[in-house]
């Protein structure tokens, strides 16, 4: 009997010797990694602080990289390090404006709807062969072949690219993308009607090109740890452990390598805003993001910066909806929202208050430089008795006395905070009573997609810079309007903007800005609420990052340390 | 004994089974779809995906599918991280998760049974508030607030260690003994509790008796009889630790499963989900088993009939 209980002893040590093993082991090999190194360099360097600084770049993101695959990719942290390891066509520029990357130029015929583009021969990738259009033809014709099981691809390429939807529903064989390549310099691209805004797509990670070659040796492989990549780009990932962080370093073969200053970009996975706060501090890293409980403690500190979001916020109002289908209710609810609290009390992270449907500093006049939202102004205003008044007139012309109105909401802490403050503002309205349901993201686009809210707080982002992007929801059974919301008139201006003015930048632009008149002061079909801002504290040595309204949300091409 | 072992192997078989089948049709009741752009596609183009996911079969083909993929040891691939293997994920992140769990389990029983010994030993002493007042501490402060103040003052103010990130054996010092507070404080109060039972007992009274010096009396005698209680308490805590936590994992910033499991929940990303609760059940009814089997060795009275 004593021998059983030695054996067992003996198992139980064993098993215990094996796990602590399995962690010692894993522990090990992350030991070499580079992201460990980071804490003791910078804070040599620090020390150092005279000469030349060393040229390397310590910053955090949210999350783990879903994915390296462009045709894959459909977030910010992915289309980020797309970015900054790949390029396209053209690339994002300072102030969002595209420029030459492996296009040298291009050429639009008459029709607009053939671009020719020019592509320089001294673009390599990262396994030596030179970038070439049929890499985009490959990379173009996987993001929209149902096989490859795209999400943006699809979306990115329907309705631009001629054959791109019929492809993705399998109808049309991947082969008739409107993409072609004339020689081995040239890229005939053919679309789908004219798009003004093309130029600016071609920046997009999903428009990015493949190496042919390198994905179909990868197979499944492809894209999924940093040595089955391959990069045309400024940096190429030379590290990537999954979830801890990865490491970019300057690619010397880059064809505009000269610019690039920096040699290498750390980036740890970061999730919680108070430990990269702490990271900051203690100068493991060189920028950190701040939520809204840490900005009143940072305000004043030289590090400290706000940067406005192209990203809108929005009531949306169901027309079906019989008190919501009144414009002169929806008139009021836009006006009796006092947006100066909200964003000053309530979110309290620098965000601005929303005016219209198209947000600060996105877009500007193609002649005068004017920022669209400087010239249309603001198209709602706050104004109390004025709300009181047009929804007693609304009440009068439905007929009714009081109203009870569902307020669809977010389920964070946040969002539960400015919920509150809006049903507090809307019950403001005499005899209406807003009941609030707070449902999880994915809930609320559910319930979006089959009209089930009456108000609802929503959100979108851009996806090229172009007023489109924003206007062109809201026409008559849009893929995302989801607000019954249809009106022949606004869809002629948008279709006309889109066809007609295609070749005329000027007039293209006048109409959205009456577009978007009607859409807000008119029809009233949405109240708009907030532009998001972002806080962040970021090294005063860090210089020369160019911040983007999209796509990648930060170019590092010209990025460098100075003074450290 | 063996065959006891074979038995409760069966069990485990039968376990993790419904244990599968349970959270696969309980997972089927998330809301929303596993595709990140949901909100962008158009039905059809959504449909496309999810026919190369396989999710626009039936119910019960999907679970068919699934059941007969998992007895060949596929988990299948990814939907947030696309195309990489569940297996693979899992291992790369279940390593610092482990890592933290088993030191802080280590260390947290080690110092928390020592505590409890000391109070027991020194009852109603100085010592046994003083270890006291720790155990409480440690069990009513949330390990989060726990975790932030060390990060904060050690971290950032002194620097002894590393604020936060993965690496090093360094960077793993904090997070284990944020973690270890926990069991810290359950295996003091156990063990201090067992251990004033069991000195208390006649058996211990005749050890004194026979000169048996004071810590003979415990180590030799009191220590095994106490042990039984804390073992029940600390297996599945073990478990809590090792397979990671979420809270702990983000303020440290350490690429644990804990983290991964619950984005994967908020993300529809069920193949994740499977694999992780199909691991943690393992480890769990593995542990149980093993805990019983160790009941058998520590006190003698409880012992299978079949075993002898």
């Amino acid at each position: 009997m004593k021998k059983t209980n030695w054996l067992l002893l003996v198992l139980a040590l064993v098993l215990s010797m094996f796990l602590a093993a399995c962690s010692g082991g894993g522990n090990e090999s992350e030991g070499d990694s580079g992201s460990s190194d980071n804490g003791g360099d910078s804070e040599n360097t620090e020390e150092q602080s005279s000469g030349d600084s060393e040229q390397v770049l310590n910053i955090t993101d949210s999350a783990e990289i879903p994915t390296m695959d462009p045709a894959l990719a459909t977030d910010a942290v992915a289309f980020q390090f797309l970015g900054s390891t790949m390029d396209g066509l053209y690339r994002l520029g300072e102030g969002g404006k595209p420029e030459p990357a492996i296009a040298k130029d291009h050429e639009v015929s008459e029709d607009a709807l053939t671009w020719t583009f020019n592509l320089r021969e001294d673009a390599t990738w990262s396994n030596g062969e030179s970038v070439t259009a049929n890499d985009f033809v490959y990379a173009w014709q996987r993001a929209v072949n149902p096989d490859t099981g795209s999400e943006y691809g699809p979306y990115m390429m329907g309705g631009v690219i001629k054959n791109a939807t019929a492809i993705a529903d399998g109808e049309t064989p991947p082969e008739e993308l409107g993409v072609k390549a004339v020689d081995d310099y040239t890229l005939e691209i053919t679309l789908e009607k004219p798009i003004p805004y093309f130029e600016s797509l071609t920046t997009f990670g999903t428009f990015l090109p493949l190496n042919q070659k390198f994905v179909e040796e990868q197979g499944e492989d492809f894209a999924l740890e940093a040595d089955t990549l391959v990069s045309n780009g400024p940096f190429t990932m030379t590290e990537w452990n999954h979830g801890e962080g990865w490491t970019l370093e300057k690619n010397e073969d880059y064809w505009d390598a000269e610019a690039v200053k920096l040699d290498k970009i750390n980036v740890s996975v970061v999730k919680e805003t108070s430990t990269g706060v702490n990271l900051y501090q203690s100068g493991d890293i060189d920028r950190t993001a701040l939520s809204a409980e840490f900005v009143d403690q940072y305000r004043s500190n030289e590090d400290f910066q706000v940067e406005k979001e192209p990203t809108l916020f929005y009531l949306k109002f169901n027309q079906e909806n019989e008190i919501l289908g009144n414009v002169k209710a929806r008139k009021a609810m836009q006006m009796i929202i006092n947006r100066e609290d909200m964003v000053n009390v309530i979110l309290n992270n620098g965000s601005i208050p929303a005016v219209g449907d198209i947000p600060e500093d996105f877009v500007k006049h193609p002649e005068s430089g004017e920022d669209f939202r400087e010239i249309n102004g603001d198209l709602v205003e706050t104004n109390k008795e004025e709300a009181q008044k047009l929804w007693s007139e609304a009440k009068q012309e439905l007929g009714i006395e009081n109203a009870e109105i569902g307020y669809l909401g977010g389920d964070s802490d946040v969002a539960k905070n400015l919920d509150a403050y809006l049903k507090d503002q809307l019950e403001e309205l005499e005899g209406l009573t807003v009941n609030v349901q707070a449902v999880p993201f994915k809930e609320r686009i559910d319930r979006d997609k089959n009209m089930e809210y009456d108000i609802q707080n929503a959100g979108w982002g851009p996806d090229y810079i172009d007023p489109n992007t924003f206007l062109n929801m809201w026409v008559t059974d849009g893929g995302n309007n989801h607000t019954g919301y249809a009106s022949d008139e606004y869809d002629g201006m948008i279709e006309k903007a889109n066809n007609e003015l295609a070749q005329e930048p000027v007039k293209r632009f006048e109409t959205f800005l009456e577009a978007e008149k009607k859409l807000i002061q008119e029809d009233a079909v949405l109240a708009p609420l907030y532009q998001r801002a972002s806080a962040k504290l970021v090294k005063p040595y860090v210089k020369g990052v160019i911040t983007n309204p999209m796509g990648p949300d930060y170019i590092y091409k010209y990025a460098y340390i100075e003074g450290k | 004994m063996t065959r006891y072992i074979l038995q409760r192997l069966g069990y485990m078989i039968i376990t993790m089974f419904l244990i599968a089948t349970f959270t696969f049709f309980l997972m089927k009741f998330l809301p929303g779809t596993p595709l990140s752009a949901a909100d962008k596609l158009s039905e059809e183009q959504q449909a496309v995906v999810l026919e190369k996911y396989g999710l626009d079969d039936p119910v019960p083909v999907q679970y068919f599918n699934y059941i007969v993929n998992l007895t060949q040891g596929d988990l299948g691939i990814s939907f947030q991280f696309d195309n990489r293997e569940v297996t693979t994920i899992i291992l790369e992140r279940i390593g610092p998760s482990m890592t933290i769990g088993v030191q802080a389990m280590i260390v947290g029983t080690i110092l928390g049974m020592l505590l409890g010994l000391v109070s027991a030993i020194y009852h109603n002493g100085f010592l046994d508030y003083g270890s006291t007042f720790i155990a409480v501490l440690g069990k009513s402060i949330p390990s989060f607030v726990f975790a932030g103040i060390l990060q904060y003052y050690v971290g950032v103010k002194l620097g002894w260690f590393p604020v936060a990130l993965w690496g090093t054996w360094q960077h793993t010092i904090m997070p284990t003994i944020a973690l270890a507070i926990f069991p810290l404080a359950i295996a003091a109060r156990f063990m201090r509790t067992e251990m004033l039972e069991v000195l208390g007992s006649d058996y211990i009274t005749t050890a004194r008796a026979k000169g048996v010096n004071k810590f003979g009396v415990v180590f030799k005698h009191g220590l095994r009889n106490a042990l039984i209680p804390l073992v029940t308490v600390l297996g599945p805590l073990a478990i809590g630790l090792v397979t990671g936590t979420l809270v702990i994992e983000n303020i440290f910033a350490v690429p644990g499963i804990g983290e991964q499991f619950v984005k994967a929940i908020n993300t529809n990303d069920f193949p994740i989900i499977m694999g992780t609760t199909l691991l943690i059940a393992f480890l769990f009814i593995f542990i149980i088993l093993v805990i019983d089997l160790l009941y058998g060795v520590i006190d003698p009275r409880i012992r299978l009939a079949e075993g002898e």
